[in-house]
């Protein structure tokens, strides 16, 4: 077990060097200039700019450089080139938890709803209920999350009117009622995977033999639903959660825009947009360094909780 | 005395009952049992005849502007009046009045007689009115409902900057709608509290230059003449293109992303995955330590990253980055996939029998083990589509999608959503095709993953 | 780092975003609560460029003088000022105090310019400082900065040497570049300098309390403050960072901001909610830039005289940006700037060409003639939607009427940056925003050593007249040379004006004494109050 997850925390340092150089190379290979602004400057002020950011030194030094600095114990980023006096670690220590709550949230609201509907529906297979929540699903399956996040804003909006009170604000954070709605809204599409994995799953379990023996040794039926049915249904609905936090956390760009949250989603989009080669290299090494984390921990775990899975 | 006689042998013990069935044939059998699958189906063949013969059918130019039908909601063919070339609206100032007032009044009296100037038109409606004793200037507004206070006046179209002043014209948007045109007089910064009302309808017109240049008329129409303008039967855009042009074009560029770019990644990973697989050992597991890598890459990030650093020429549509963008991120999950499947089946019976009958390795490959992993490829395939749109409809909401003018079903989502209030079409004419073509995908997926699964067929 | 992170996640998160919810405005406190389009990028006054961070300082910051709210100069930490061709005096307050209340000296504007023209600060607005004495040659790195043209005479008296006879010196000192910054703070601080509410020290009329990035930045009003008994409102609270115009309406209708922006997208909603809706001329001009380097096609001067018949701004004003506010683009010049004694537009009134489709076709094929073939312009955008709607009016316009092909080049800021200073397009959609109060913001745009004439053009007689204009304090010898310049522009289709940007705002009823200004922070809450 020990000797699994060493070298898989090996495995998953090297990983992080791969991502590191890919973006390096790819952030390179973006036409355009980092320095460049809207008011042009003169020779002399860019030759220091260059300085300042160590642009003027070849590119393969500067990987060099750029390695070297992010090595532990203390990897050191940089200074973003937008905001000239904010390093890359405080903008990632600033915002990441913010994105990273608004992740859980919507992970947590995607699970609960995806297993309670599917459950739902493999109950009432082909019945009303199950036409009704499957249809949902396909809804947030099949829209795009900008317009879920626009629809979403605009009925919080309608119903404070309504209500004449604000009660669920509109955009914003601090306040769990500031996360409702965007996590909400960006755990969406997960929960409508989730559903219907949720519900194929339940059907599969529903002929297995156990599920028969416990029926033939007379529980009662809420008792095999909840001891043997649901039990085993949520195995494979746990397997995929993984790669769902990943794309969860990276893909909340959407929702912190239109819900003015102050994540780190936007400071990438706007790094990209900006060509703000430190914040591009801090934000895509710290998320991909995150994910690789995620994807060890749950690995290790799952061993923990599954006796079938023998880790070696 | 003999009991028994033998059975006639015409009866037939071991007749088949069925007829022999394939793999192929079964599962196609089973898929057509699935009503939901097979509309699914259905729809996915109507909207590939929509997009590759729809041009065809309805022949509009999808980049034509037609700037007198700005964002029309879809409507039968308007009726307009032909009128003559605009002519440039000369400014009122009357000399015998005093362009700033001598002394500043507390309050001063709403302006009289407020009046249209000329018909009022599509082209352009032009307003006077009496000078106001006091006034320095007067501020114009328009309302499309009748004011109900003077916080209610409308838009602020502009304003003039003299008390003798005394015209406007509005040009703005016009819409063959009624008007409340309002005047508000000022002190030449600030707003005097009174206001009086004007109530205007414009006449749709274009002018007769234009609709010859439209090919709407014939060269001996006159002003004063009705014609009717182009038909648009899904509305048009914030530009006046044809709504139904658009979307067969966009469909194009979402349905060749949402296409190709899973069929090119889902080869490349059957040729990676099926190598991987298939020779095993330190090839095997070098190959799929480099998939591991890739797949670690955050995929929306590294998308962004890459569509840019591929960069997008003048008048390139930005497709080609995206595809090969998308090519590049995705393709390990299914050479994972390839690989394991080829792991699972290389070591099956029947592989075995025919390795022993003599079978060469592009023989096993391609007969055996192949077809064998078709039914989880296709399943992902048919998933990856909706992914490969979402992914498209994402980059044009950042801004990074694709170039102008073409347009895509992601892009022209995200021009609607910003109107969807006031112009709800332009959201909900690509919202449905992008919501049914995703779902008609899914249901397709779910019919194959039932259809090809083994286990459901031994249960029939 | 990561591990403390993990510990620190729920703790941060909860205890720094808790004060959200208040309304938008508070008459007995006198509080107001408004939005931000994006975080200010940067609050040293000495490097600040973009119109965000500009407001910001406007309101926590104080210059020598400032701008009134009718846009004329009025005393700010300098009581009186004495101008002539070759130096300036300024004598400063003595109860003008920094917000720990040290007082603001001579010291700390002569820091803060020297500091400015560093090269080593490399600041991209420095150049509004040159005209210090010796202050372009500091910049360059020719000079120390100890050579610029400014002395203290005693702590309450500063005295300026001009570089050369300026006539709107004055306007300029209200810039931000030309704030106070003090030196023993600034260098306690280090590269944290402006990066944090206590990273900054504050002269102006408010103190940043709080500053939440990308979420909150609230400002209260400093009690050090000269003036203080002409402000009103004690707070000022921006409690939304987003770009999203939709999600500033809405928020606007559910009562959490008083003042918001609107757009040709959300205006209708806001007419819909029956929303007083007001406009504003940002002074702001944007054009078509057209590529000059020789092998262009867009050299050629008939192909420029050709689209110049064609594009009428009337039609893109009223027809595609259908918002009000904006103006159809006439010159260069906008229609603000001042004359002589009346505004310039009245007295040099700007050619215009008519819309006249032979005209233009006559043209075209002269150009033809010259050019043999005339091959696809590239027309260069930035990635933001109005410019990519704009691009394709454009090019549809001169398809249809033209035959013109014209191929859209879009590319995101720092990639349009870089293809427009290496001269990779025919076309390129460009704006021009006032810094100062004088026709000469605008009038030396395409003058040949002007870094920012993209397109490279070069003709010595604008040259000349940019010069005589620069040159001369007397305004009829300016004005004759930039009427003579708005000719030049014309007749040479340098340029293609597009449209005066005009903006339209919705403002809380209650919320009164905003001034909206054309140069410095806009809009500005400095003197608003919150009626009953």
């Amino acid at each position: 077990m020990l000797i699994y997850t060493l070298k898989r925390l090996v495995a998953g340092v090297i990983t992080v060097w791969f991502i590191a150089t890919a973006t390096f190379i790819a952030m390179h290979q973006v036409p355009g200039d980092p320095l460049m602004n809207d008011k042009a400057v003169s020779d002399v002020i860019r030759q220091n700019l260059e300085q300042r950011y160590g642009l003027d030194k070849p590119v393969s030094q500067q990987y060099l450089i750029f390695l070297s600095n992010m090595l532990p114990p203390d990897p050191d980023f940089g200074i973003s080139f937008t905001q000239q006096n904010r390093r890359v670690n405080d903008i990632i220590k600033d915002h990441f938890p913010v994105s990273a709550i608004l992740g859980l949230l919507a992970i947590t609201f995607a699970t609960l709803g995806g297993i309670l509907f599917g459950a739902l529906t493999a109950i009432y297979r082909n019945r009303l209920p199950d036409f009704i929540i499957m249809f949902l699903v396909i809804l947030g399956i099949s829209v795009p999350s900008f317009v879920f996040a626009a629809l979403g804003q605009l009925l919080l909006v309608n119903v404070n009117a309504l209500i004449g009170y604000s009660f669920i604000p509109v955009a914003g954070w601090g306040t769990l009622m500031h996360m409702l709605m965007p996590s909400l809204v960006l755990g969406l599409g997960t929960m409508a995977l989730l559903t219907r994995l949720m519900r194929s799953s339940m059907l599969e379990v529903v002929n297995e033999d156990y599920i028969k023996t416990a029926r033939a040794k007379g529980l009662s039926p809420i008792r095999i639903f909840l001891k043997h049915q649901l039990r085993n249904a949520i195995l494979p609905v746990i397997t995929i959660l993984g790669p769902q936090i990943a794309a969860i956390t990276t893909g909340g760009f959407v929702v912190e825009f239109v819900f003015a949250i102050p994540g780190l989603g936007r400071y990438f989009i706007q790094a990209v947009q900006q060509l703000d080669y430190t914040v591009i290299m801090g934000t895509t090494v710290f998320y991909g360094a995150f994910l690789v984390l995620m994807v060890i921990t749950v690995d290790v775990l799952y061993g923990f909780i599954d006796p079938r899975v023998r880790l070696k | 005395m003999i009991d028994f006689s033998p059975a006639e042998k015409s009866v037939a013990i071991e007749q088949i009952t069925r007829p022999s069935l394939s793999y192929w044939q079964d599962a196609w059998q089973r898929l057509k049992k699935n009503t939901r699958a097979i509309i699914s189906l259905y729809i996915i063949v109507f909207i590939a005849f929509f997009t590759l013969f729809g041009p065809f059918l309805w022949q509009v130019d999808p980049a034509l502007q037609d700037l007198n039908q700005v964002s029309q909601a879809p409507a039968l063919p308007k009726q307009a009046l032909l009128s003559a070339a605009y002519i440039q609206w000369q400014r009122i100032v009357i000399q015998d009045f005093p362009a700033e007032p001598d002394s500043y009044r507390d309050q001063v009296y709403a302006p009289k007689s407020l009046r249209l100037i000329n018909m009022a038109t599509t082209q352009g409606v032009r307003l006077s009115w009496n000078p106001v004793v006091g006034a320095g200037g007067y501020n114009i507004y328009r309302n499309e409902r009748y004011p109900e206070g003077f916080n209610d006046l409308g838009l602020p179209l502009g304003s003039t900057y003299a008390g003798n002043e005394i015209g406007y014209e509005d040009r703005l948007g016009l819409e063959p709608l009624t008007y409340y045109y309002s005047v508000v007089p000022t002190d030449g910064f600030d707003e005097y509290e009174v206001y009086s009302v004007l109530t205007v309808t414009p006449q749709l017109t274009i002018t007769v230059d234009e609709a010859k240049a439209r090919n709407l008329v014939s060269d001996t129409a006159r002003p004063g003449d009705v014609i009717s303008l182009e038909f648009h039967p899904l509305g048009t855009d914030y530009l006046g293109r044809d709504m139904l042009a658009r979307l067969m074009e966009g469909a194009r560029v979402s349905l060749f992303i949402g296409i190709f770019a899973p069929l090119f990644f889902v080869l490349f990973g059957i040729a990676y995955g099926g190598f991987a697989g298939y020779f095993g050992g330190r090839l095997d597991a070098v190959l799929m330590r480099f998939a591991d890598f890739v797949v670690a890459l955050p995929f929306l990030l590294f998308m962004i990253l890459f569509k840019i650093a591929f960069g997008v020429g003048p008048g390139e549509s930005g497709i080609i980055p995206m595809l090969i963008a998308l090519v590049l991120l995705s393709w390990p999950a299914t050479a994972r996939l390839v690989r394991g499947q080829v792991l699972q089946i290389r070591e099956q019976g029947y592989i075995e029998a025919a390795r022993l009958l003599g079978g060469r390795d592009h023989y096993l490959i391609f007969r055996h083990i192949i077809p064998n992993t078709m039914g989880v490829i296709l399943v992902t395939l048919t998933f990856a589509v909706p992914a490969a749109i979402f992914t498209e409809a994402f980059l044009s909401f950042i801004g990074m999608g694709v170039v102008p003018p073409t347009p895509s079903w992601g892009s022209m989502c995200n021009e609607g959503v910003k109107t969807m209030l006031s112009h709800p079409h332009e959201l909900i004419f690509p919202a449905l095709l992008i919501s049914i073509t995703v779902l008609a995908f899914n249901l397709l997926g779910d019919g194959f993953t039932e259809a090809l699964d083994s286990r459901l067929r031994s249960r029939e | 780092m990561r591990l403390i992170l993990a510990a620190q996640l729920l703790s941060v998160t909860f205890c720094c975003y808790g004060q959200v919810a208040a309304t938008s405005v508070d008459y007995a406190t006198q509080t107001i609560t408004h939005a931000l389009t994006e975080e200010p990028p940067q609050l040293n006054s000495m490097k600040a460029t973009d119109q965000v961070s500009v407001e910001i300082l406007g309101h926590v910051m104080e210059g020598l003088v400032r701008y009134d709210r009718r846009g004329n100069i009025t005393p700010g930490v300098a009581e009186r000022w004495e101008v002539t061709d070759s130096s300036a005096t300024f004598w400063l307050r003595r109860n003008a105090k920094w917000s720990d209340g040290k007082p603001v000296t001579a010291h700390d504007f002569i820091f803060a310019w020297q500091n400015a023209l560093d090269p080593k600060t490399a600041s991209e607005y420095a150049f509004i400082l040159y005209a210090l004495k010796n202050a372009e040659a500091i910049n360059q790195g020719e000079l120390p900065t100890s050579a610029l043209g400014v002395t203290a005479s005693d702590d309450y008296t500063l005295i300026v040497t001009l570089e050369r006879p300026i006539g709107y010196f004055i306007k300029l000192t209200a810039f931000t570049t030309y704030y106070p910054v003090r030196r023993d703070f600034y260098e306690s601080r280090g590269t944290r300098y402006a990066a944090d509410a206590k990273e900054l020290i504050y002269n102006g009329a408010f103190t940043i309390s709080e500053w939440v990035h990308s979420a909150s930045l609230n400002m209260a009003k400093n009690p050090h403050y000269w003036d203080k008994n002409s402000i009103t409102l004690n707070a000022i609270n921006i409690d939304y960072i987003t770009a999203d115009s939709r999600a500033h309406l809405n928020l606007f209708i559910d009562g959490k901001i008083a003042h918001t922006g609107l757009d040709g997208e959300t205006y209708k909603d806001a007419l819909t909610q029956k929303l007083r809706i007001n406009s504003f001329s940002t002074g702001s001009i944007f054009f078509l830039e057209y590529n000059h380097r020789p092998g262009r096609a867009t050299s050629n001067i008939n192909i420029r005289k050709a689209i110049q018949h064609v594009f009428d701004p009337a039609e893109m004003v009223n027809r595609v940006l259908a918002t009000p506010g904006n103006l159809p683009g006439k010159s260069l010049f906008p229609v603000w700037v001042k004359g002589v004694s009346v505004r310039f537009r009245d007295e040099y009134p700007p050619p215009t060409a008519t819309i006249d489709l032979n005209k233009a076709k006559q043209y075209l094929s002269d150009a033809r003639a010259e050019l043999k073939d005339i091959p696809p312009l590239v027309l260069l955008v930035s990635d933001s939607p109005i410019a990519s709607k704009q691009a394709e009016y454009v090019q549809g316009l001169l398809l249809s009427k033209l035959g013109l092909k014209i191929v859209v080049d879009k590319q995101t800021f720092k990639q349009r940056l870089a293809k427009m200073s290496s001269g990779d397009f025919d076309i390129v959609g460009a704006g021009w925003g006032p810094d100062f109060d004088d026709v000469m913001t605008f009038g030396d745009l395409f003058a040949s050593w002007n870094l920012n004439n993209r397109g490279r053009y070069t003709n010595p007689e604008y040259d000349r007249l940019v010069r005589v204009a620069m040159d001369s304090t007397v305004p009829k010898v300016r004005m004759d040379a930039m009427g003579e310049l708005q000719q030049i522009l014309f007749d040479d289709a340098v340029l293609l004006p597009q449209y005066e940007q005009g903006i339209i705002y919705l403002q809380h009823p209650k919320l009164k004494g905003v001034t909206r200004r054309v140069f410095g922070p806009d809009p500005d809450f400095t003197y608003a109050r919150v009626v009953k």
